[in-house]
């Protein structure tokens, strides 16, 4: 982990109607972490990752990927969506939906070629998923799904990953398969922004970790912060999680 | 005439040519672009936009005085398109659903449309019958000059799918995930509803208002049923479109008094139930042939299991055993056992049934996912 910043955002205040759903976030980001974002149903996670990617436009505050606005950087940027976002009864296959993730650096019109092809294949492959590449999409499991969309973002090749609750009804398998990819990831310098639910696996999974109700409640490494205290903090509750340290 | 006689005369005879040239252009360009509104779960979509033209349409005469089909096409699609985005504003801006969208437009507009129609039957102008032919179109009225104009938005509209086909794909399965690859989505999906909108304002003069909605949904309903892929369903719906507005004409033309419009819908109906019915993959029938098949073969592979359960008390798996011992068994009957047979798992000899070395190996594997795999 070097000390160089990845993601610095200042100030983000997102509100749907009234109620702000993420107030006043200052969050700093550095090189080369695995983060989770975690806190209760509500908090903003999902919010806090739409609002850095600009999807949702945010009522104040900015955001810098490596020093430079979002825009400017896209390319540097894949996105895992969580997997209920799309309709999965959709005509296409699993190759398909990877090579998606090829669109943005071919740019307007232009269409996928074999170097395309490949990337996606090997995408695939890296997933574990390259038997299943002719599949239609709504015939595979709610793990493999998951897989061709992590597939869909490694085609990209970005150095920032943000995923949305990637093992979100997974099966164990699937759990571990993920998990091994992101960690590799990290290992390659890649910055990763996980949002997470699991607590338990929280300070197995991740290095680094970011509690989040509306507000952010604290930031940083695993082994320092991830405790009661800011458990309670987040989810209001007395918390208690059983840490094997 | 009968349809043997319109099918003689349909290369030859002028009107009937227009006619039919006509509908079948527009059955694919509402195929083709319908398939994109259906898979955008905008199905309704349709039916508010062609019920908001309407107003557009008297308006248009009331300005211009004229009866003119382009004039009056091009009012119905500015109001159309106004109507169109009224509602995404309401959908955006207030907490009203989308169903309550459409719904609400859909009548406003409808209702302000018939409005103007008695108005304008109301007024000493001899100019002003036939307007309502586009409650329920007539495609009778078709002139050289409208198929021309259908051919060219049908070209225009096909050059434009086939440049930004990719984007149009990834921006209906995943618009957010778009947006992150740095496409202007706003920008594909004006694209795509305008054309909608076009094919639309289009069908109006043949179809009509009430029934527009039907030419752009039952084309992409049915071609959804063969295919998993997205250029074979749009092209199907296209093809389906053609069909239903060459067979709808006809039909109406050799029955004298049918009209056309409804006569086309309805057999873009029939393709939809007979999709739905005998399409392979996901047809009603198939999936409960195999929904049968399924079944039967488990209730064989259980029979296979009990047997595994008996032939393994034995040091020699082939050993023989009674077939009175399977009687306490519930999925067993004789036909059973002579599909178990016709499968080589087992042998029967006499009263007596034996496990084969495959049957055994089948056995023991039953319902090992990871070997499976």
């Amino acid at each position: 982990m070097s000390e160089k910043i990845a993601i610095q955002v200042d100030d983000l205040t997102v509100a749907y109607n009234y109620k702000p759903v993420l107030w006043d976030i200052d969050l700093v980001i550095p090189e080369g972490v695995l983060m989770a974002i975690v806190g209760p149903n509500g908090a903003g996670k999902s919010t806090l990752i739409k609002a850095i990617l600009a999807i949702i436009k945010p009522i104040a505050g900015s955001v810098a990927i490596y020093g430079k606005p979002y825009e400017e950087q896209r390319k540097q940027v894949a996105y895992v969506p969580q997997k209920g976002s799309v309709d999965w009864d959709f005509p296409t296959t699993a190759l398909d939906v990877v090579m998606m993730g090829t669109y943005g650096s071919l740019g307007w019109i232009k269409r996928p070629g074999q170097k395309e092809k490949k990337a996606a294949l090997e995408a695939l492959e890296k997933v574990g998923m390259l038997a299943f590449k002719h599949r239609q999409i709504s015939q595979l499991s709610g793990g493999q799904q998951q897989r061709i969309f992590l597939a869909r973002a490694l085609v990209q090749n970005a150095s920032i990953y943000f995923m949305d609750e990637p093992f979100q009804g997974v099966d164990a398998t699937t759990e571990i398969a993920i998990i091994n990819i992101l960690k590799e990831l990290r290992k390659a310098g890649k910055t990763l922004v996980v949002v997470h639910h699991d607590l338990q696996t929280v300070p197995e999974y991740f290095d680094w970790v970011t509690f989040l109700n509306v507000k952010k409640i604290a930031t940083g490494p695993v082994k320092e912060i991830f405790n009661d205290d800011n458990l309670t903090k987040t989810y209001g509750i007395n918390y208690k999680v059983a840490i094997n340290q | 005439m009968s349809l043997t006689e319109y099918f003689e005369l349909v290369f030859t005879d002028y009107t009937l040519r227009t006619i039919t040239l006509g509908t079948a252009v527009l059955g694919a360009i509402c195929g083709m672009l319908g398939s994109f509104a259906v898979l955008r779960k905008q199905s309704l979509l349709g039916d508010a936009i062609s019920h908001a033209a309407l107003p557009g349409i008297a308006l248009a005469f009331l300005i211009t005085g004229a009866k003119d089909t382009n004039i009056l096409l091009l009012g119905a699609l500015v109001s159309g398109l106004i109507g169109t985005f009224w509602i995404r504003g309401m959908i955006t801006k207030t907490h009203l659903k989308t169903d309550t969208a459409l719904g609400l437009i859909l009548s406003l507009f409808f209702g302000f449309g018939m409005l103007l129609l008695t108005f304008i039957q109301k007024q000493p102008n001899a100019n002003q019958a036939g307007l309502d032919k586009y409650l329920f179109g007539q495609a009778a009225t078709l002139v050289e000059k409208d198929v021309t104009l259908m051919v060219l938005v049908t070209g225009i509209s096909l050059v434009i799918l086939l440049l930004f086909w990719k984007e149009f794909k990834i921006l209906l399965f995943d618009a957010d995930y778009t947006k992150t690859l740095g496409f202007n989505t706003r920008f594909i999906d004006i694209l795509i509803t305008f054309f909608i909108v076009l094919a639309i304002v289009l069908g109006l003069q043949t179809v009509g208002v009430v029934l527009m909605s039907a030419m752009l949904l039952a084309p992409a309903a049915a071609a959804r049923q063969w295919t998993n892929k997205l250029s074979t369903m749009v092209f199907l719906a296209a093809l389906f479109g053609a069909f239903s507005g060459v067979f709808g004409t006809a039909i109406s033309a050799s029955e004298n008094n049918l009209s056309t419009g409804p006569v086309i819908v309805l057999v873009a109906a029939v393709f939809v139930t007979f999709s739905f019915i005998f399409s392979p993959g996901r047809g009603l029938l198939f999936r409960e042939l195999r929904f049968r098949k399924n079944r039967r073969d488990l209730q064989l592979q259980k029979t296979l299991q009990f047997m595994y359960g008996i032939a393994q008390t034995h040091e020699d798996f082939t050993h023989p055993h009674a077939v009175k011992i399977l009687n306490n068994f519930q999925g067993f009957t004789r036909k059973t056992l002579q599909k178990l047979e016709e499968k080589n798992w087992i042998t029967l000899t006499g009263q007596d049934w034996s496990m084969t070395a495959q049957g055994f190996r089948k056995a023991k594997n039953l319902y090992n996912q990871q070997e499976d795999e």
